[in-house]
């Protein structure tokens, strides 16, 4: 869900960015965050809690807190709430741990 | 190892603020932040500010950024901004380590001037990490940085004015507010605030907060329980709410790591938001040349923290000798600010907490 | 019940009425019950209309003698506390601020609120303004019936 007008804000159209979330094609849009891009498509859950598999999404949204972190074109432990979004980024759930 | 006059860490309101009155003096700085941005917290305020002009009261915060930022401009010859750049260490000789696109690198400045700004709480209910629950500053950033929306309906906990302030901004995006839920037995933040949402029909509901979150994958729902004259839940007072987002605004939290690792002497005071430094008058902590400014110091408004930044900037320049032309006059009249805006009811719990602080200051 | 509901009682609203005969002209009503730190409104006035002092702390006092009703602390106020209200033509006319979408438009009909977020009836748009210097805070000139005079404060889009 996007904000197509804001009361204070101008939010322009932006050129869409194509990349992959589990393996399944998402659309998101230039300058936003991987998080950012994940929400607007409906996608909350990032990843899951190392033992006790409990579903993770972001708390912070600046890079604080950790629990946004998700494997991102192979490096795992990314924040996705400051990283920003590339074409053809594969972003991937984590559930184990890694080191 | 990279050297500077003065490192600047965090181009928040303190920060930049402290960057443009060290420049005044003469001194030569280095302003490094994390994020790709300058501005800290101030970009995605949408509100109007309180306080006084001298604070830029009236202007959106995410104006009065873009005139801090802009007022560095004139000084591009002894200012170099790093962006993307996080602070890892600050040692005990004044060494600061960076981290900026996997490049490490060393900082060994003249003085520095630590303004990491504050994160912000969590609270304990069950089930509080499921997604769809957020603080209310990642609300703002989603809204209001990227233009995505936390959900349709939504409920906030906290009537403090950040609680306030990002339930309304909320309505102003388009989401449903379903309710303002606030532990406590009054509203905590200013009524003006709270007038501005009941108007709008949003219930304000104290001494009440949420007991439980429900949900399998996401939040669903919420369960709220009203608490007695002792903050304890009362029996049978539960009540449930339908919401696809939940967010938490109880307070912040100074970003003292820095400070706690570079073994400056601080002090855990709960008015102030956490662990603070102590600090002289000139906002210079227990290591010599290492000073602050911002929420770092102790919770509280921008418009305080614009000030402590100015002090800040000031003094650090002073103590490397150079001096601004009117130090003595503007120095003066910042500190009127800064009493000014605290002086009220409103700032009573930091004038509390502030005064804990130094006279526990005095005992160490 | 200020403190816990974000709703003013009467006495408070009317404390800051000024009396009808005053109202003949627009004046200002400061909807600030609050020691907060904040004067945008003194400072903004361009006829000195409005005092709080070396002190911001303190609460903002009209002068309805030197206040022409311009409307310039409706949209300085950063906590949205100021209307403007006029008794015209067996009316009360407000100027209000606005900040949500959509913006109303002249002659259209919306609905009236009170305090606490209930609708009160009809508000008849007058006229909109949405100047560079207002920052995005619309100014909504609106009328309503003379007895909805203490309870109106804002409207509600007809067409959601």
């Amino acid at each position: 869900m996007r904000i197509k007008q804001h009361p204070i804000l101008d939010f322009e159209p932006k050129r869409p960015i194509l990349f992959r979330y589990n393996n399944q094609e998402v659309i998101g849009y230039e300058g936003d965050t991987i998080a950012a891009a994940l929400h607007a498509a409906g996608i909350k859950v990032l990843s899951f809690s190392m033992v006790e598999k409990r579903p993770r999404g972001f708390y912070c949204a600046i890079g604080n807190c950790g629990s946004c972190h998700m494997t991102v074109n192979g490096v795992p432990n990314v924040k996705t709430c400051l990283t920003m979004l590339e074409e053809g980024m594969e972003v991937v759930s984590m559930e184990t741990k890694v080191k | 190892m990279r050297t500077t006059e003065l490192l600047i860490i965090g181009g928040g309101p303190a920060g930049l603020m402290a960057a443009k009155t060290a420049l005044e003096a003469g001194a030569q700085v280095t302003l490094i932040d994390r994020n790709n941005r300058l501005g800290g917290q101030l970009i995605k305020q949408t509100h109007k500010f309180f306080g006084s002009e001298k604070q830029y009261a009236k202007t959106r915060g995410l104006t009065i950024a873009e005139k801090l930022i802009t007022d560095l401009e004139d000084y591009h010859d002894r200012l170099k901004i790093c962006l993307n750049t996080t602070a890892l260490g600050l040692y005990r000789d004044r060494v600061v380590t960076t981290v900026c696109n996997d490049t490490y690198d060393k900082i060994h400045p003249q003085a520095i001037i630590v303004a990491t700004g504050a994160f912000e709480k969590c609270l304990a209910f069950e089930n509080n990490d499921l997604p769809g629950i957020y603080g209310a500053g990642a609300v703002q950033t989603l809204m209001n940085l990227y233009g995505v929306l936390p959900g349709k309906e939504i409920v906030m906990v906290g009537s403090g004015n950040i609680g306030l302030i990002v339930s309304y901004q909320l309505i102003q995006a388009g989401v449903r507010v379903k309710a303002v839920l606030e532990a406590a037995p009054v509203i905590g933040g200013y009524k003006v605030h709270a007038s501005k949402l009941r108007r709008l029909g949003v219930p304000i509901l104290t001494s009440t907060t949420v007991q439980k979150a429900i949900g399998s994958l996401e939040i669903e729902k919420i369960v709220t329980v009203k608490l007695d004259s002792n903050w304890q839940a009362i029996e049978g007072s539960e009540a449930e709410i339908y919401v696809d987002a939940l967010c938490v605004a109880v307070g912040l939290s100074p970003m003292h790591q820095l400070l706690s690792m570079a073994d400056i002497q601080m002090c855990y005071v709960s008015e102030l938001g956490g662990l603070v430094p102590h600090v002289s008058e000139d906002y210079e902590t227990s290591l010599d040349s290492v000073f602050v400014a911002g929420d770092v110091t102790g919770v509280e408004e921008a418009s305080s923290a614009i000030v402590e930044g100015a002090i800040a900037g000031l003094m650090a320049a002073k103590k490397m000798n150079h001096l601004h032309p009117e130090a003595d006059r503007i120095l003066c009249e910042y500190r009127t600010q800064l009493d000014n805006l605290r002086s009220g009811p409103c700032g009573c719990k930091i004038r509390n907490g502030l005064g804990k602080l130094k006279e526990n200051q005095h005992v160490g | 019940m200020l403190d816990k509901t974000g709703v003013p009682t009467i006495e408070q609203i009317r404390s800051r009425f000024h009396d009808q005969a005053t109202l003949v002209r627009p004046k200002a009503i400061l909807e600030c019950y609050e020691n907060i730190p904040c004067n945008p409104c003194e400072t903004s006035c361009p006829f000195n209309a409005i005092h709080i002092g070396e002190d911001i702390n303190q609460k903002p006092v009209l002068d309805p003698d030197k206040c022409t009703g311009c409307g310039i602390c409706v949209y300085s106020c950063p906590g949205l506390a100021i209307i403007v209200c006029q008794l015209i033509n067996q009316k009360a006319r407000f100027k209000i601020p606005y900040e949500l979408l959509p913006i109303p438009k002249a002659n259209e009909e919306w609905i009236a609120v009170d305090r606490s977020g209930n609708a009160i009836g009809t508000a008849t748009i007058i006229k909109v303004d949405c100047l560079g210097k207002q920052q995005k805070t619309t100014i909504v000139t609106v009328e309503v019936p003379i007895e909805k005079l203490y309870e109106f404060i804002t409207i509600r889009s007809p067409y959601e």
